[in-house]
């Protein structure tokens, strides 16, 4: 008799793992409500690492209105259907009030940076005028540098960091977004 | 005036608590930082059983649990004690057991300063808790304990960790003991919606073809009887995890026994042909579905389970029922009426007849002969445990289950080493039941020493090693995949297991010949005064079939040994 219960498919080679880069992939922003404990970013981050997704940005803030909890703002990019099992996964977590994913919602979203600018006097003008036209602000006047304060969407502050960068950014800190759902939406 | 009781330390205010919470028996091993909580069971009516190797402990609570429903409390101290947990701590998570495992620390103000035995334990084990904690003040502990067993036990239940430094267990608690729990993101399901109750009624009312697939949540929420009459209403077969065994009896007319990769061929025949298949708290693992993408293409899923996470994580269902599987399973009963599916029972008699499970009666002593025997001398009312490895599966088809937590595996984490020591568990928690750990000579000597554990306490336990000298499921693999080059697989140096068991004071047989294989069975069973060990010398050729090569669909099956070379497998383990 056949060794088989079934009829044998077609043999296929083993295949490789697929890399996927990041950049490809869609870019979502969480907004998390926990607990204010110990060791409740470690459980948040070991959910997204476990799944080799990686975290671009992560903000967390103690919830003005109750001291119990904290509000977490991450964005990462990755496929779609891994992201729902993280956002399942982390909102299973005990001191997890809850996840939201706010991609494609009406949000204020903002985020701020510095930027440390190593600048000679014949640039300055120059560097002067992207911030006045982009609403920087000079926060440190130096002999040879500059340090600038740019708010907005993190879309703008791409825009007007690559301006800057042909004139020698030393150093750039942003604090990764932050957004809150518009009207009476919970964030 | 009433006498003012001492204030209690806080390991004292522990002990309190697990007896408030009705814990008879705690498994642990002591140490320097867990001293205090060990000092206050001197005096308390909680049972201390004391093991050789913390491992042990965590699958003692475990098989407890199991076989109890109860959760299973184990103490531990800190460091390389706390460490030696996380493979029961796995073994738990994966398998949705509740255990409460409470580790000593150093003194808070040495945390983080590697202090002698210190380890980062919350941090080492976030991965495989349901929750932890790391108490920081004496009063926090009633609510911590109440919180723990709250959580352990309800919605999709699981381990929890407590980590206790040794200067929070040795000063005062002066807080009261609490029913009052503060978990604001914590909320288990319990109902499933009417809406989607109605959909799965009418789903089921066109299906001809359904099968019902029953997991460890079935048998976790005790939905078995509910499940049997739904089978019975809608005439539908039924199929089993390896831990959905016991759900529903197996000797039930509509059930086909276990799917997946080493499941009966009839079971997967009909998982392969359905036009619908409702999962009752399984997880659609891949050792269930093996290659996804034809996977029952073109049959309706419905998924119950109580941990919304599974639902989207492997198979998107159709009609997602959220909740408690008896109560779905219960509220869905009115509504359904009994299904056409006279042919496709037919069908599934013939596939039954067309592919039984057998084994050559022939050669030398078969695995499966001594478990099929096993199972005929009344294994079916006894408490089975196994190991992790082809003798389990060959226990699972040939041992049937017949009542819910009676059969005790490791399924999700495949912990071999499990099988004694949740016996051993499953004994304390059911002294009225027969418990047999059936195990291999690979796994068994991993918990070995938890004999000494079994010895001590006159434990009736029956350890059968299906000895073949080889870790087996790694030999089968290596035959038919990897062109037989047996790398790392032969046992070399394995003790004599009757001797072994002398060593410890404990009863010996060895089973050599089909023909001794009874009478030693009747003896073992018959055997109450302490454990005993039978040891089955099988042949190491034989490989468990049928078998879905991992990552294959399941119309891949194998029924027997090939004739052709074998590709490697595509899947995981």
């Amino acid at each position: 008799m056949s060794p088989t219960a079934f009829e044998r498919t077609t043999e296929q080679p083993i295949p490789l793992p697929t890399r996927v880069e990041p950049a490809a992939q869609p870019v979502h922003t969480l907004s998390i409500l926990v607990r204010n404990k110990p060791g409740v970013l470690v459980r948040v981050a070991l959910v997204f690492s476990r799944r080799g997704y990686n975290i671009e940005s992560l903000v967390v803030s103690a919830d003005v209105a109750n001291g119990e909890f904290s509000r977490m703002t991450i964005t990462c990019s990755g496929d779609p259907e891994t992201l729902e099992q993280i956002i399942k996964q982390v909102t299973k977590l005990i001191d997890v009030v809850h996840a939201i994913d706010h991609t494609g919602q009406a949000v204020i979203e903002t985020e701020i940076a510095l930027a440390k600018l190593k600048c000679s006097l014949n640039q300055r003008t120059e560097i002067l005028q992207i911030a006045e036209h982009c609403r920087a602000k000079v926060v440190d006047y130096g002999g040879e540098s500059l340090i600038l304060r740019i708010y907005g969407s993190s879309d703008k502050l791409d825009s007007v960091v690559a301006l800057l960068r042909p004139f020698g950014i030393v150093e750039l800190v942003r604090s990764g977004k932050i957004l809150m759902a518009r009207a009476l939406e919970t964030t | 005036m009433a006498q003012t009781e001492k204030t209690p330390t806080g390991g004292e205010r522990i002990i309190q608590c697990l007896e408030r919470e009705g814990v008879e028996c705690v498994f642990g091993l002591q140490g320097g930082a867990v001293m205090p909580i060990f000092d206050a069971l001197y005096d308390s009516k909680i049972r201390l059983i004391q093991v050789r190797h913390e491992q042990g402990a965590t699958h003692m609570a475990d098989g407890y649990a199991r076989a109890t429903g109860r959760p299973g409390v184990v103490l531990v101290t800190s460091g390389p004690g706390a460490t030696n947990t996380v493979t029961g701590l796995l073994t738990a998570l994966m398998d949705s057991v509740p255990i409460i495992v409470i580790t000593g620390q150093t003194i808070s103000p040495m945390l983080g300063k590697d202090a002698f035995q210190e380890a980062d334990v919350t941090g080492i084990t976030y991965p495989v808790v349901k929750h932890s904690y790391l108490l920081k003040h004496p009063n926090d502990i009633p609510r911590v304990m109440r919180e723990a067993f709250h959580l352990a036990t309800s919605g999709r239940p699981g381990p929890i960790l407590i980590d206790v430094p040794k200067d929070v267990s040795s000063a005062p608690c002066t807080a009261p003991f609490t029913d009052e729990v503060d978990l604001p993101g914590y909320h288990p399901a319990t109902r499933v919606d009417a809406a989607a109750l109605d959909k799965t009624a009418a789903a089921l009312a066109r299906s001809q073809r359904p099968v019902l697939y029953a997991g460890h949540g079935a048998v976790i929420a005790n939905a078995g009887r509910a499940l049997q009459k739904l089978a019975e209403k809608l005439q539908a077969p039924v199929v089993t995890t390896l831990l959905g065994k016991g759900s529903m009896p197996e000797d039930h007319p509509l059930h086909l026994g276990m799917l997946g990769m080493h499941g009966t061929a009839y079971a997967n025949r009909a998982v392969a042909d359905c036009d619908l298949i409702m999962s009752i708290g399984g997880r659609w693992d891949d050792r269930i579905t093996g290659k996804l993408s034809e996977f029952c293409k073109d049959a309706v899923k419905i998924h119950i389970d109580i941990d919304p996470a599974e639902f989207n994580k492997i198979v998107r269902p159709d009609i997602s029922l959220l909740g408690d599987a008896r109560l779905v399973i219960e509220d869905l009963l009115p509504l359904v009426r009994p299904c056409n599916s006279a042919d496709w029972l037919k069908q599934c008699a013939a596939w039954r007849k067309q592919f039984p499970l057998r084994y050559a009666k022939k050669g030398g002593l078969r695995a499966q002969h001594v478990l099929d025997r096993l199972d005929k001398l009344g294994g079916r009312d006894c408490i089975l445990t196994t190991d992790v490895g082809q003798h389990q599966m060959w226990a699972a088809q040939f041992c049937l289950t017949t009542k819910p937590h009676h059969w005790l595996s490791s399924g999700g984490a495949g912990t071999m080493g499990f099988g004694m020591p949740a016996a051993i568990g499953a004994q304390f928690g059911c002294p009225d039941k027969k418990v047999w750990a059936i195990v291999g000579d690979g796994g068994v000597q991993m918990t070995m020493a938890e004999l000494a554990t079994a010895a001590v306490h006159k434990l009736p336990i029956k350890v059968l090693i299906i000895n073949n000298g080889f870790l087996g499921m790694i030999r089968q693999w290596q035959d038919l995949f990897y062109d037989q080059r047996f790398t790392a697989a032969a046992l070399e140096g394995n003790p004599d297991f009757v001797k072994l068991a002398a060593a410890y004071g404990i009863k010996g047989w060895r089973i050599r010949r089909a023909g001794d294989v009874d009478r030693v069975l009747k003896a073992a069973m018959a055997y109450n005064d302490g454990p005993c060990v039978v040891d089955a010398e099988v042949m190491h050729q034989e490989n468990v079939f049928p078998m879905i090569p991992a990552g294959a669909s399941l119309r891949e099956m194998l029924i027997e040994r090939p004739r052709h070379k074998m590709d490697k497998p595509v899947g995981s383990t």
